[in-house]
Order: structure tokens, then C-alpha cells, then sequence
């Protein structure tokens, strides 16, 4: 049974080169002599800039009228267990392939000059992992979306661990696990699923099949073990702060802008239409899951005294507002989930990479050992400026138009919820600023004194999130519009069927109400 | 009454087998240079895979049977040959053993594995196995003058000897009860006078599985391995963590499938708990070793409990998933294998993880083909040890063991954990000697061999998949 979907007309398997380009620019590059440094990096910046413009043909080429899968690719490949190749993108996943992309420029400019010993394997790994990210966006078949999102933590687990700071061994080795851990979780779920719905691994033929409630409650939360560790939702979530504070920056920016998402992904692209009452009925857990991450990420914030770990506890409460506008079930809480989702992948990445340039300079993380770097680096400090605005929420900014749809749609769904969260936004503020203030202005240390401001490789990685914040912040529909059919097909897949309310789930919402 | 000659097409490969291990022992007298015996062993598994080709068939009354299952394991024996034989070259000149018994032990030692693997019969079951076992025995101790050649020697031995009288035992038993050592005559027997809960039936096959677990080295009959492992030569480790692993899991499938077919629920019951202790302790134990080779050791043993959940599936495809499992895991293990060996040199023994600490700044070729092996063995896509993996609990799910399967994916997580520490010294310390590696073009050969297949297996599975199923097919 072949659902309905849009093969690709783009008279070449785009999404397929958007894969595999990164992946054989890798493997080209292991035939480089790894004395020619310069090389590397002017080919692995050649191959994600091609990859880039590569994927814009997605930006202007998508039908934005109709929720089904477009660009789409299907072969067999393995067809003993009746597995297929099988890509495609919708409103949901279009977003973040071009995200993913235009992240692996920056990237690698951010590298240029910080990454100094083993640079050929770092580039491999970097390409390897833009190929993995978006495989794992694209893939409309069980398996293979399984395989990119395992292959994924091979080169990110290197990233960690052989460039990254001081204490990257076990940030490198938890996050692993932990990802790891769940991932095989899932696997199991995954299998389930396929000897249920008659041998396929076909995630459209998958989601036309309605399952037994008890069976969409044991695979959601077995899908819930994969992708809760992956946004990372509290209580799994302390893997998050390590791997971001000791990943290079290349690695941080990767983590926060692309690798989170999908975790966020997973639920919308899976858990809600394959277990719509599961979902349901899990609901208020999620919510209150979620709250709790937005205010406990936001207070655990304003203790920090490390850069990369304030901004890294930034992202828990960040994506407490991911997972809560998807899990509002409204039209409103979900496309600002999604767009938050994109936002945060913009702001916190770009955060990151501000600290990366600061760091390479003075290499060192403590918020205590800046002071006055706005009288030293003006520039550095007007596009950080934007960032920390960016990341409260100020209207004209992206922050403002996510953060406004999610607690729109929380409050829908749960009023408490609504107003818990928007407290977050106020800690927010409240760390972010004071951050700001730290670091940039205050007496001006002598470890700042003398610093150059930002030089014009730096200034161009900055530049797409300058514009992206702002494009998103005054003029949205250009990417919301993208995702208001596809929302609103899983939403109605989600909201219909028999309502089923399992006794703990009632008394959770009434202890939220 | 006149005898009829028996049949002797099916048993070719191991009549041709046994007269060129035979000549290869003779010819080592006349040859100096042990490369050319090298060179010989392998055209000899080379002749003997182009007869299986026209093997298939039954002979000797239903004694020994060769079919697509047995042809399988052939293949995985004949490849552990190869690979064997070329990681040793020069690793036997370095532990000053080069002698050309040495290969022809190799070649007795699978001669008994392709016996038992054909072994339609208990009575020839025993004889390959102890063909098999015996000649791993002297080659588990080859370093002569090493004390812990020896010790693995000796301990491998009386092991291995307790659990040949397991195997006595149970036969005996089987033999009492049903009056013949024929697998399907056993069976018929178990049906026809309804057997099923008989307790003379139940303790026999705990004495089997119990003998099994011995040359698999399943919990808690797998006391000998470590030591075993650690002490013999390691090219004849990474010989004895594949063939008579895999020889094991023949007969086990066999006598488990065949014989005792028709009580599936009872030697189910068996075969978990242990299932379950395998993998808990390989994956568990293996965390703290401080020796790669015990650690591969351990690793092997938790392997075994995975390969153990597709028996316990009880179904064709379990079966065939045991056997593509295996054949990845000869790849794998052996090329991990191929990588320690390379660490030994002159004076160096290389056996410690710590010895690999910055391996990947000093040689980083040898350095990233670990990796690709132990990302394998932990089972990340895309390399085969996913595949395997992946398959092996695919059939158990189906079979009904979802929650033994969670508990398979669990301790297989937990492994990530000792693999990647190798990954971690190799990439993420700085060195601390200088390593020298002893490379050879034969040891480069099986480098490539198995590194190409982990790679390929892990991308296009299908064509083993495939394979490993046509296997079974006539089971």
C-alpha cells in the first residue's frame, strides 16, 4: 500500500545528494595529507557552502498547501525485511534540513583557527554529521531514520571527546550512554511496531494503522526513553550540561542548534500520530515535565559561573517550551513549538559560537573573568546584545514570536501550565541580562584588556543569525507558513479517536489545575 | 550380508580436508621457510570450499549430513582459517613458535568443527568435537616456554574435558531413554511415546546445554575463557573466540532444533537464565579489564548470549540470525584481533589497554580500523555488529521474548562503555611511548578483508541475510 506522497521533481534525488554530499566530501578528504591543514578546510567549506545551496531548491521549491511528504525518494534496499530506502520532507522536517546545513558552514568557520591538532578527523567528523543530521530529518522508513540517528553519535561522541575542554571524556562517554541507552529502547519499540503493523518499517503505512492502547502506551514511552534524552527533557537531562559545556564550540553549536531538535522531532514526527491516545493521556505528564524544565533550567541559570554552562542549562529551559507547545496539542503551542524549536537552534547556536570567539581568544570560560568586553570588542558586543534579546524574547525578535505562540497554546491546554511558564520567561530575562552585564560592561578586567574584536570570518558566521533573528521576529509566516498544513493533518490525527483517560493521568491534571 | 559402500560425496570436503592437513604436516618437514606452510594451509581451505560446492547429501545411515546449514558453517570455519593463518605469519615469528605444526593443528582443529557441524548423530558430534577440542588444546599452549601459554593450555584442557563428559553423559542418558544416538530418530521417539515432560529427557538436555555452554563459553560454564584467551597466542585467540564458538552453535542449533524440536518450551527454559547470566556478565566483567585480550574475552562471552537469544527464538529465522550474527562477528572479532596482533613486537607485548593510549596521533590508520571494530562489536550502525544484532533480537521479538530482548539491548548499551574506552585511549589521550606495529602484507590482507566486510554487511546486509536464510531453509 503506497501512501500518498510527492515524488521529487526536481529532475535529481536532492535529498539523497544532500546525504551523501557531506559524506563522500568526508571520505575524499581521507586521501588528504594531513600536513595540509589549509586544504582541509577550504574543501570541507567548499562542500558544506555546495551543500547549502544544494538544499535551498527545498526553501523555494516547497508546496505549501499540502501536508504530504515532498522530494520524496523510494528504492529497495533491504528487502528481505521488506526495508526501503525511503526519503522525504513535510512542513515538520523541511525547516531543520536547511537549519542543519547552513549550521555545518558555521561550523566550520568557527573552527578555522580553534581546532589545531587532528584537524583531518575533526572536519571528517563534522561532514560525516551534517550527512547523519540530515538523513535523520529525511528518512520516511523506521530503519534507516534508526540507523542515521545511532551513526549520529559515532563523530559527535569524537567531537567531544578528542577536541573538546578539560572534563571531555566523561562529558564524551555520558552523553553516549545516556543517548545510547534510550536509543536501543526504541529499537525495541521500533520492532514491535513493524511485526504488528505486518512487516514494515514504512512510516506512513505505519501511522494509517491504529494500535491497542495499552501497546501505544508501552511504545510511547519506549519512544519516550529515546527522544526525552535527546531534547533532553527533565529528569534526563543531565547529560545536556556536560556535553555542551565541554563539547569544541564546532561541537556546542552542533549539539545545541541541530542534535536537541531531534529529539523534539521524534515526538511530532512519531510519538503524536503513531500513539495519538497515548499521547493524550500522557499529556499532563508531559506538560508537567516540561514546566518543570522551563523554570528549573531557568533557576539553575542564574547560579552558573561558566559561560558555556549557563547557556547550556539556557537550552534545558528552552526546550521545556519546545516540548510543552507540542504537547498543548493546538495549533497554536504546536507551530510554536516547531518555530521555537528552529529559533532556539538559531539563538543558542549563535550564542555558542559568540562564546567560541571569545573563548578563542583568552581561553577561558568563567563568567568572572570578563568584564568590560563591550569597551574592548564593540562589534562582538552589539551581536551578542542581539543574541541575549534574541534569547529572552523581545518582540522584533524571533524569541518573542515562538515564546508568544507556546504559552498561547499552553494556556489553552492548561492554564497553570501557561502561567508557569511565562515565569520562565521572566527568569530568562533576569539570567540572560545579568549575564550580559557581567561580561560586557562592569569595571573592565585586565584579562579583556587588549582584545581584538571580531575579524571578518567571524563577523560572516555571525551575520545568517543576525538575519535570521530578525526575519523570524518581524515577518514569521515565511516560516510558519510552511508548517500550518502539515500541523494541522497531525493534529487531526491526534485529536480524533476515543478519548481514553487512565486514572493517574486525571489526577495529575487535576493536581495541575 | 554384503556392505555397501556408503556414500562418500557429502563428506569429500572433509576426506580432501584431513589427507591435505595430513600432507601439510609432512611437508613441513622438507619446508624451511613456515610462509610457504602458511601459504599451502590456506590453498588447502580453498580447495576445501570449492568441494563443498558438490557436497550437499546424506551419508553413513543419516550419521552425517551435509546441508545448507552445515555448508554455512563450513564457510564461517574456512574464513577463520584464512584470517587466522594470515594475522599469524609474522606474529609466530615474534613469539619465536614458528613452526608448521602450527598450521596443520589449525587445519585438524576445523577439520573436527566441519564434522560437527555435519554431525547428524551424537556419536559423530562427540568425534568432532574432540578432534577440535584437542587440537586447540596444544594450540592454546604453542608458546612453550610462557607460563601463561601453559596455564591457558592446562585450563582450557581439564574445562574442556569436564564438559566432553557432559556430553558423555547426556548421550548416555538419550541413549537409555530412547535407545539411539540419531538426531531425528530422537526426536520421532520424543513424539511418538509423548515425552515431552519425561524427567530423564529434561536432565539430558540440561547436561547438553550444559556442554554446549562449555565450547561457547556461555555463564557459568565460561570460567576458562578469560584465561584461556589471555594466555594463548593471540592470533590462536582470535582462532578460538570465532571456530569453536561457531562449532558450538552448530551443534547446539542442531541437537536443540533436530533432536529436541518438539519440546521448544522446555529447553527454552534452559537455555534463558543462561542467556541472560551471559550477557550480564560478559557485558559487566569486561568493564573492568585492564588486558585487551580478556576484555575481548569477556566481550566474546556477552556475544555468545546474544547469539544464544536467536536459539531460544526456537524459530528458522532464529536460526538464520544466529548464523549471519556469527559470520559478522568472525569479521569483527577477528579483526579486532588483527589489530592486537599488530601492537606485539620485539620486546613489546601490547596487551594492555593503556598501551593503546594516543595510538591514533602515532598510527592512526590502525587507529580508526579499531574504531570501525568496536563501534562493530558495540553494534552502532552503520557496521555489520548492528546488523547482527539487530536481527538476532528482530527474531526474538517475533518469537514472543520482548523482555528478554530489553534486556539484550540493555547490557548491549552498557558495553558501548568498555569499546569505546579503546576508542577513548586511542583518540582521546596523548601517547605515552612511542608503539611500534609489526605490519605485514598478510596481516594488511585480512585487515582489509574484514574491515571491507564489517563496512559492507553494515550498509547491504542482503545479501548474507539471504544467505544465512537459504541456509536454514531446509532445516
Amino acid at each position: 500500500m503506497m501512501e500518498q506522497v510527492i515524488m521529487n521533481n526536481l529532475g535529481f534525488p536532492i535529498l539523497s545528494a544532500l546525504i551523501f554530499l557531506p559524506v563522500v566530501g568526508a571520505a575524499l578528504i581521507l586521501f588528504v595529507n594531513r600536513s595540509q591543514e589549509s586544504v582541509i578546510k577550504w574543501f570541507s567549506l567548499v562542500i558544506s557552502i555546495m551543500t547549502f545551496i544544494l538544499s535551498i531548491p527545498l526553501f523555494t521549491n516547497f508546496d505549501k498547501t499540502t501536508h504530504l511528504m515532498q522530494f520524496v525518494e523510494r528504492y529497495d534496499w533491504i528487502p528481505t525485511w521488506n526495508i526501503t530506502y525511503y526519503l522525504g520532507l513535510d512542513g515538520i522536517s523541511v525547516l531543520f534540513v536547511l537549519l542543519s546545513t547552513l549550521i555545518t558552514i558555521l561550523c566550520v568557520l568557527i573552527s578555522w583557527n580553534a581546532i589545531k591538532t587532528k584537524t583531518k578527523e575533526f572536519y571528517i567528523s563534522i561532514l560525516i554529521m551534517e550527512g547523519a543530521m540530515i538523513g535523520v530529518f529525511c528518512s520516511l522508513d523506521f530503519f534507516l531514520f534508526y540507523l542515521f540517528w545511532e551513526a549520529m553519535l559515532i563523530p559527535m561522541y569524537l567531537l567531544i571527546g578528542v577536541w573538546g575542554g578539560p572534563n571531555r571524556i566523561y562529558a564524551a562517554v555520558k552523553f553516549f550512554l545516556y543517548t545510547l541507552i534510550g536509543s536501543v529502547l526504541m529499537l525495541v519499540g521500533i520492532i514491535v511496531l513493524y511485526f504488528y503493523a505486518g512487516n514494515t518499517f514504512d512510516i506512513l503505512e505505519l501511522m494509517t494503522k491504529t494500535y491497542p492502547y495499552n501497546m501505544q502506551i508501552w511504545l510511547f514511552w519506549a519512544f519516550f526513553a529515546a527522544f526525552a534524552v535527546k531534547v533532553p527533557m527533565f529528569p534526563v537531562h543531565t547529560w545536556l550540561p556536560d556535553a555542551h559545556t565541554e563539547a569544541p564550540t564546532a561541537g556546542s553549536v552542533i549539539l545545541a542548534a541541530v542534535l536537541i531538535k531531534m529529539g523534539a522531532y521524534g515526538f511530532l514526527r512519531f510519538s503524536l500520530p503513531l500513539f495519538p491516545e497515548a499521547s493524550r493521556a500522557m499529556t499532563p505528564i508531559m506538560l508537567l515535565l516540561s514546566v518543570t524544565a522551563i523554570i528549573y533550567g531557568a533557576v539553575i541559570c542564574l547560579a552558573q559561573t561558566d559561560l558555556k554552562r549557563l547557556i547550556a542549562y539556557s537550552s534545558v529551559s528552552h526546550m521545556g517550551f519546545v516540548t510543552l507547545g507540542i504537547f498543548a496539542m493546538n495549533a497554536q503551542g504546536m507551530e510554536g513549538g516547531i518555530l521555537q524549536m528552529l529559533n532556539h537552534g538559531v539563538v543558542t547556536g549563535a550564542l555558542f559560537l559568540s562564546v567560541g570567539i571569545i573563548y578563542d581568544r583568552t581561553h577561558t570560560r568563567e563568567i568572572a573573568d570578563y568584564g568590560g568586553v563591550a569597551s574592548v570588542m564593540p562589534v562582538y558586543a552589539t551581536a551578542f546584545m542581539i543574541f541575549t534579546l534574541a534569547s529572552i524574547g523581545l518582540p522584533a525578535t524571533n524569541g518573542f514570536i515562538g515564546e508568544f505562540l507556546i504559552i498561547l497554546g499552553g494556556f489553552k491546554a492548561s492554564q497553570l501550565s501557561g502561567v508557569l511558564a511565562a515565569t520562565g520567561i521572566i527568569i530568562g530575562a533576569g539570567y540572560m541580562l545579568w549575564l550580559y552585564q557581567r561580561v560586557f560592561f562592569m569595571e573592565t578586567n585586565q584579562k579583556v584588556l587588549g582584545l581584538k574584536d571580531m575579524d571578518a570570518r567571524e563577523v560572516i558566521t555571525l551575520l545568517p543569525m543576525v538575519v535570521l533573528i530578525f526575519w523570524i521576529g518581524i515577518y514569521p509566516n515565511t516560516f510558519l507558513g510552511f508548517m500550518h498544513e502539515s500541523v494541522r493533518h497531525l493534529l487531526e490525527r491526534v485529536n480524533t479517536g476515543n478519548v481514553h483517560e487512565i486514572v493517574t493521568a486525571k489526577n495529575i491534571i487535576g493536581f495541575i489545575k | 550380508m554384503p556392505i555397501a559402500m556408503p556414500d562418500l560425496r557429502p563428506v569429500m570436503p572433509e576426506i580432501i580436508m584431513t589427507v591435505l592437513a595430513l600432507s601439510i604436516l609432512m611437508a613441513d618437514l622438507l619446508i624451511k621457510r613456515k610462509e610457504t606452510v602458511a601459504f599451502l594451509s590456506i590453498i588447502s581451505v580453498g580447495v576445501v570450499a570449492y568441494a563443498l560446492a558438490g557436497s550437499m547429501g546424506t551419508t553413513f545411515n543419516g550419521m552425517f549430513v551435509s546441508d545448507g546449514y552445515s555448508m554455512f558453517f563450513k564457510l564461517i570455519f574456512i574464513l577463520n582459517v584464512i584470517l587466522t593463518v594470515l594475522i599469524s605469519v609474522k606474529y609466530i615469528v615474534i613469539e619465536r613458535v614458528n613452526f608448521g605444526e602450527y598450521y596443520s593443528l589449525i587445519l585438524f582443529s576445523t577439520l573436527g568443527m566441519m564434522i560437527m557441524a555435519s554431525a547428524g548423530d551424537l556419536i559423530v558430534l562427540y568425534l568432532g568435537l574432540e578432534l577440535m577440542a584437542l587440537s586447540t588444546y596444544i594450540l592454546a599452549g604453542f608458546i612453550r616456554y610462557d607460563i601463561k601459554s601453559n596455564e591457558a593450555a592446562m585450563k582450557y584442557f581439564l574445562l574442556g574435558a569436564f564438559a566432553s563428559a557432559f556430553l558423555l553423559y547426556g548421550t548416555s542418558m538419550i541413549y537409555g531413554l530412547t535407545g539411539t544416538t540419531d538426531l531425528k530418530a530422537i526426536s520421532a521417539y520424543i513424539v511418538k511415546n509423548g515425552l515431552a515432560s519425561n524427567p530423564i529427557l529434561m536432565l539430558s538436555m540440561i547436561l547438553f546445554a550444559v556442554a554446549f555452554s562449555f565450547k561457547i563459553a556461555a555463564v557459568p560454564f565460561h570460567m576458562w575463557a578469560p584465561d584461556a584467551y589471555e594466555g594463548a597466542p593471540t592470533s590462536i585467540t582470535a582462532f578460538m573466540s570465532v571456530g569453536p564458538k561457531a562449532a558450538g552453535f552448530a551443534v547446539l542449533g542442531r541437537v536443540f532444533m533436530i533432536a529436541f524440536g518438539t519440546v521448544k518450551i522446555e529447553w527454552a527454559g534452559i537455555l534463558i537464565p543462561i542467556a541472560i547470566l551471559t550477557m550480564g556478565v560478559g557485558n559487566i566483567v569486561a568493564l573492568s579489564q585492564t588486558n585487551i585480550k580478556r576484555m575481548l574475552a569477556y566481550s566474546s562471552i556477552a556475544h555468545a548470549g546474544y547469539m544464544l537469544l536467536g536459539i531460544i527464538a526456537g524459530t528458522g529465522e532464529g536460526m538464520s540470525s544466529v548464523l549471519n550474527y556469527m559470520l559478522i562477528y568472525a569479521f569483527m572479532n577477528i579483526g579486532a584481533f588483527a589489530v592486537v596482533i599488530m601492537l606485539r613486537s620485539e620486546g613489546f607485548k601490547g596487551d594492555s589497554i593503556s598501551d593503546y593510549e594516543g595510538l591514533a596521533k602515532t598510527h592512526p590508520m590502525a587507529a580508526a580500523l579499531m574504531l570501525v571494530f568496536m563501534f562493530s562489536l558495540t553494534g552502532i550502525p552503520p557496521t555489520a555488529g548492528f546488523m547482527g544484532k539487530f536481527y538476532v533480537f528482530m527474531s526474538a521479538i517475533h518469537a514472543g521474548y520482548t523482555w528478554l530482548v530489553i534486556i539484550a539491548v540493555i547490557f548491549s548499551a552498557i558495553s558501548a562503555y568498555f569499546y569505546l574506552r579503546i576508542v577513548m585511549y586511542m583518540y582521546m589521550k596523548e601517547p605515552k611511548e612511542a608503539v611500534q606495529l609489526t605490519t605485514s602484507p598478510a596481516i594488511g590482507l585480512a585487515l582489509a578483508i574484514t574491515v571491507t566486510a564489517v563496512l559492507f554487511i553494515g550498509i547491504l546486509p542482503s545479501i548474507f541475510v539471504n544467505f544465512a536464510r537459504a541456509a536454514v531453509a531446509g532445516f
